[in-house]
């Protein structure tokens, strides 16, 4: 789906593999990346952020488009789990402030350089990040109530 | 949901910290903005969000695919087909399973139809919002309402539910059209058509509303992009992107139509827009009755049980135009029943944010008629 040449122009410039979506950087990489693909390929319009827990590592993904080419490009990181902080792309894209702060809410991956990493959607004193597969569903009570006993007379 | 310190308080000529929400009925939910004000002007604006979040992604990775379409419904509870619309299409994408064209093209025709419906919810509120001057508050409401109520009705009459349609099937469709039910959305076409300048004359025509929507909440080309802001609020600023046209799904590359655009980015010009898609989509849904092609509607093997619909596994994205915008669904499948997570990109997350660019600088008066303009749905936003 990506356009190949943008891809391929992504290889020559940064340690780049190309995966169904985009491309997978290494983090270090991933600011740089993403101002040549506003600046220089003209991917302006910023999509989506999300995350993903893999079992080794917590993946982060940044999706920007190019409005004229209607073009959708996915860039990827792999974030280790012990210590799970990446670079803020908030600064290149306004519109990924509000994406990590759900990524950091969710995950508990961490943003270095964002201007307001607080939770999004929820409790500020929530235990816990919901989305981690550590993180249970069950409640303590459990999903149903227990059944009635039966009734002795 | 964290709204961070609220230190500021009254002084002399000093900042105020206004409190706006979650109860408040021009919020369109539960939305609560904590407004610094200087005088009469904000200077900042706080939105706090996350009063209706469910959980539905956490919940995705614990039910079948097959069981999963009639959750997204309640998400963007305006629009519920877009919502399971986007997500089959996403699982139809990963796991190569065929749809038929008619249920494509039966797909596209209730997407159409709730469109029009969402457009009128949002018209009507808006007039709520902008109050007295309209005719008391509540005469566009009631006037859009009564014409959305036709639209439910013949829903109801189509698929059993007024809202929750239930439309969209991994691989199909649930319900069909049959002929008397075409002439019957024909017939309601003209109707909400005929309804249509009455509707205007209450909005648009009317200098008080121009005048407290013009100039309001403006939206530039750049911030729209950087921000990512979608749908008819994406058009308003001058950049005429619509995921039907751009990447067609369902039946819309066989479908005419215009993408229709503004340039101001104002409050008027997503006005102006959202009543122009009212009769783009009123058109098509009388030329999908015309062109409706013959056939079954749902093609998939019947299934035992639904763990048996396993997805290969890869990452997938989809994307459909919603009333509020583009509705992206993004999958990553680990081959198993389940998807290992799933995210649902949500126009009114993205045309939300927004609100902490443009609401600075502008009148607190001015607050509730750019939010209405902005159309977000609560349950699309906290998800």
């Amino acid at each position: 789906m990506p356009a190949p040449e943008v891809v391929a122009a992504l290889r020559t410039r940064f340690s780049a593999t190309p995966f169904a979506l985009g491309v997978e950087l290494p983090a270090t990489e991933l600011l740089t990346a993403l101002r040549a693909l506003r600046d220089a390929h003209g991917y302006r319009y910023y999509v989506l952020g999300t995350g993903t827990e893999r079992e080794t590592a917590f993946e982060v993904l940044h999706a920007v488009r190019n409005l004229e080419s209607g073009d959708t490009l996915f860039v990827k990181v792999a974030v280790p789990k012990d210590a799970p902080e990446v670079d803020s792309i908030a600064f290149v894209y306004a519109g990924a402030e509000w994406q990590e702060r759900e990524i950091w809410d969710l995950f508990g991956v961490g943003f270095k350089a964002h201007p307001d990493l607080r939770r999004i959607l929820m409790p500020d004193d929530y235990p816990g990040h919901p989305l981690r597969k550590s993180f249970a569903m069950d409640t303590p009570w459990g999903y149903r109530p227990a059944p009635a006993p039966e009734d002795a007379s | 949901m964290s709204g961070g310190p609220i230190e500021v308080v009254e002084r002399e000529f000093g900042e105020l910290a206004l409190n706006m929400g979650p109860q408040h009925p021009s919020t369109h939910g539960v939305l609560r903005l904590i407004l610094h004000l200087s005088g009469e002007t904000v200077i900042k604006a706080v939105p706090v969000i996350g009063y209706l979040h469910r959980g539905v992604e956490k919940l995705s990775e614990h039910l079948t695919y097959d069981q999963l379409a009639p959750v997204y419904e309640r998400d963007d509870y305006l629009a519920p087909t877009a919502n399971s619309n986007a997500y089959v299409l996403a699982v139809e994408r990963l796991g190569a399973i065929a749809v038929p064209r008619r249920a494509q093209w039966l797909r596209a025709f209730v997407s159409e139809w709730q469109r029009v419906s969402s457009h009128l919810v949002w018209l009507g509120t808006l007039g709520l919002d902008l109050g007295g001057a309209l005719g008391g508050g509540t005469t566009l409401y009631m006037y859009c309402f009564r014409e959305r109520e036709k639209i439910l009705d013949f829903l109801e009459e189509l698929t059993g539910t007024r809202f929750h349609t239930n439309f969209n099937l991994i691989g199909g469709a649930r319900y069909d059209l049959d002929a008397a039910m075409a002439d019957k959305s024909n017939a309601l076409a003209a109707s909400v058509e005929a309804a249509l300048p009455e509707l205007w004359s209450m909005s648009g025509g009317n200098p008080i509303f121009s005048e407290r929507t013009r100039s309001v909440g403006t939206i530039s080309k750049d911030l729209a992009m950087g921000v990512g802001v979608t749908g008819p609020t994406l058009r308003a600023s001058g950049i005429a992107y619509d995921v039907r046209k751009a990447a067609p799904y369902d039946a819309y590359a066989e479908l005419p139509f215009d993408v229709i655009s503004r340039t101001a980015g104002d409050a008027e010009a997503r006005f102006q827009v959202r009543m122009d898609e009212i009769r783009v989509s009123l058109k098509l849904v009388r030329s999908i009755v015309d062109g409706l092609p013959a056939g079954p509607i749902f093609a998939r093997k019947p299934l035992k049980n639904p763990k048996a619909t396993k997805i290969p596994s890869g990452e997938v994205y989809a994307a459909v135009e919603s009333p509020r915008g583009e509705l992206g669904f993004h999958i990553v499948s680990d081959g198993s029943a389940k998807p290992l997570r799933l995210k649902i990109n949500a126009p009114s997350f993205k045309n939300l944010q927004v609100v902490t660019h443009i609401l600075p600088g502008g009148l607190v008066a001015d607050v509730v008629a750019t939010l209405g303009s902005l159309d977000p749905v609560l349950g699309d936003v906290d998800r």
